[in-house]
């Protein structure tokens, strides 16, 4: 469902410009859940940015669902954002004003649905994730596990291909963090498609294969035996 | 995207606003202050028109007199120095050959400033002036008649011995609370019935308030004055110009009295209109200083509600960014920014108005109409509001395009950078 090919991305550093990533060949099928490894700098995050239509490539080819992604204006990467693809970041990125099930809602929002489906079905997301009851707190009144499991409910609200996560488990402690790995490979099992940035070990050998960046080239890449969060938990 | 009606669009721009109430309300008040200052001085300026309309009610604004003097130049055989007197054969040619005029009422003085006029009552001689006159004089100088009525057709077509007297008049040959309605008073040693008093109107009026008004015909044959007229009041239809018809009316007469057409004296005449031109062309333009200043204030209270809105952009970039990388397309976030400046704006217009029209109705109960300075019921009119309304929406959605563009160019990536 994703295949990207020779890809090339470069910043332009004062007079020279800085090569992220040096040629990414890349294939991920539906039902996947890829980890991507990498220290800093090795071009991990500009990967997922690239993925995530965020940020575009310089050279190379992208496909997603048999879409080519390429010179999207401002308002398709918008769209495609909101119909293809599920954020979680590593800082959550609630809406601090808006409680959670508005926050859940927002991507839906912006599909345009109407107001009681969106609320109906913001619901249902979050009582997938457990937060039913607190549907009408404020990030602020959640602990650190409960809004990573918000926006989780709210990338998945649009029901998108492919969930994107950057580090998600990079701002909680172990037992939080294994409990929303375990949450993340149920979503798997149920048949999503998801690629993560990490660079714990023990969260990447929670996935099914690991791919290592570094100096913008793939070093390796694997499958592995998944390691169940749930024995941790 | 349901359009400007969306609900959910107008939820969104209430509870970013709600979100900081305080800031919200700072921001607005450079907006209420500029909407008070303008309505205020538009309101004021509405006061001082209606005093000065006030003064001038009850005259004509579109009125004049023409009367006769001595000539000053030699012409067609005659000296210069000639007397000239109207006669009532002039009513009639001045209606057919001047078609502005609306009313004309030719009036003739007794004495006319030649011999004396005793006007007596039970051993009393109040010195009032004497007019002849017609019914239509009262369209042009309106009286307020306090008791009985004023001179009618009826009154002229049957030479009747009636008069109507001034308030003035009546306190100097009546006695208090005396009922003058059907005495008689004496003018000139001729018997005459009151029929009306009347009151001199709280402004500008060219009869004061000791005079006697009789019927003109009546006037001719009590008085033996023949065809003469001493004067006309004359006021032209409502859309036309005093001045030509003043000026149609001078050549028209210089011809028939053999005047020479550029002797500048021998028909005196007085515009009315003139006075009230030069008033309203004050109060007009301090209505449109009123305005220009009011504007500027406006367009610097909406320029500070852009700039907070810049700041606070700059401030939710990270929302911003979130809300791109969740969906929302460039035009979204535009739409919200400038929705959050229209309602800004709107609510602080909103809240100005209200304190203003307080404002404004507390100076005209504690002020207006009272001493002799010219203000009365100062109040802005719905169409000045309306447009200070729109320019003001107009105006902010124009200014919040400057924080709109700077939201719109937040790149979701960078927005989202982890620090």
């Amino acid at each position: 469902m994703l295949e990207i090919k020779n890809l090339h991305k470069s910043y332009p550093i004062g007079d020279s410009s800085l090569h992220v990533l040096k040629g990414i060949d890349l294939s991920v099928k539906e039902g996947e859940m890829v980890a991507i490894m990498g220290s800093s700098g090795s071009g991990k995050s500009t990967l997922l940015n690239i993925i995530g239509m965020l940020d575009e490539a310089d050279s190379g080819q992208y496909i997603l669902d048999e879409l080519q992604i390429k010179n999207l204006t401002e308002k398709k990467a918008a769209v495609y954002r909101n119909k293809f693809l599920g954020f979680i970041f590593q800082s959550f990125n609630l809406i601090s004003y808006k409680n959670a099930i508005e926050n859940v809602a927002l991507p839906l929002y912006y599909q345009g649905m109407k107001r009681k489906e969106r609320q109906e079905l913001a619901l249902f997301h979050l009582e997938k994730v457990g937060l039913a009851n607190w549907s009408d707190h404020l990030p602020k009144e959640l602990s650190g596990g409960q809004k990573q499991r918000v926006a989780i409910a709210r990338a998945l609200a649009a029901n998108p291909k492919l969930l994107l996560a950057d580090e998600p488990t990079g701002a909680l402690d172990t037992k939080t963090s294994y409990e929303i790995m375990e949450f993340i490979q149920q979503l798997n099992d149920e048949g999503k498609t998801i690629l993560m940035v990490t660079h714990e070990e023990d969260i990447a050998n929670m996935c099914k294969r690991i791919v290592r960046l570094r100096d913008g080239v793939i070093m390796e890449d694997k499958k592995v035996t998944q390691v169940r969060a749930a024995q941790y938990v | 995207m349901g359009g400007l009606f969306d609900r959910d669009l107008w939820s969104e721009v209430f509870s970013t606003l709600s979100k900081n109430i305080t800031r919200t309300l700072l921001t607005t008040l450079g907006v209420i202050f500029a909407i008070i200052i303008l309505l205020l001085l538009l309101g004021a300026t509405t006061g001082m028109k209606n005093g000065f309309d006030k003064i001038f009610a009850g005259t004509a604004t579109n009125s004049m007199f023409v009367w006769t003097q001595r000539t000053s130049m030699p012409y067609k055989g005659f000296e210069k120095g000639r007397d000239i007197d109207f006669s009532l054969d002039d009513l009639e040619l001045i209606k057919r050959e001047v078609k502005e005029i609306d009313v004309i009422a030719p009036r003739i003085q007794l004495g006319n400033f030649r011999s004396t006029t005793t006007v007596f009552r039970n051993g009393q001689n109040s010195g009032s002036s004497v007019y002849g006159d017609f019914p239509e004089i009262d369209q042009i100088s309106k009286k307020r008649i306090v008791e009985g009525r004023f001179l009618n057709q009826n009154d002229l077509d049957e030479f009747k011995k009636v008069c109507v007297i001034g308030q003035d008049t009546y306190k100097l040959l009546f006695k208090k609370d005396e009922d003058p309605i059907g005495k008689y008073i004496q003018i000139n040693g001729v018997y005459f019935t009151v029929i009306g008093v009347y009151k001199k109107p709280k402004n500008i009026n060219f009869d004061g308030e000791n005079a006697v008004f009789v019927p003109f015909s009546t006037f001719q044959k009590a008085f033996n004055s023949g065809n003469e007229v001493g004067w006309f009041a004359i006021s032209v239809k409502p859309d036309k110009q005093v001045a030509p018809a003043l000026n149609k009316i001078k050549k028209l007469l210089k011809a028939k009295y053999k005047i020479h057409p550029k002797d500048p004296r021998a028909i005196g005449s007085f515009d009315f209109s003139q006075i009230f031109t030069g008033i309203s062309v004050f109060t007009i333009t301090l209505q449109g200083f009123s305005f220009f200043v009011g504007i500027f204030t406006l367009l610097a209270g909406i320029i500070s509600v852009s700039n907070i809105l810049l700041i606070t952009v700059k401030e939710r970039t990270k929302e911003i960014g979130i809300r791109r990388a969740l969906g929302a397309t460039p035009k979204i976030i535009k739409r919200q920014i400038i929705l959050e400046s229209i309602v800004l704006t709107t609510v602080a217009g909103l809240l100005g108005f209200v304190l203003s029209v307080g404002v404004l109705l507390y100076i005209d109960y504690e002020y207006a109409g009272k001493g002799d300075a010219p203000f009365e019921n100062p109040m802005i009119n719905f169409t000045q509001l309306i447009v200070t309304f729109i320019l003001m929406i107009g105006l902010s959605v124009l200014i919040g395009m400057i924080p709109a563009k700077r939201a719109v160019k937040i790149k979701p990536i960078e927005a989202l950078r982890e620090e």
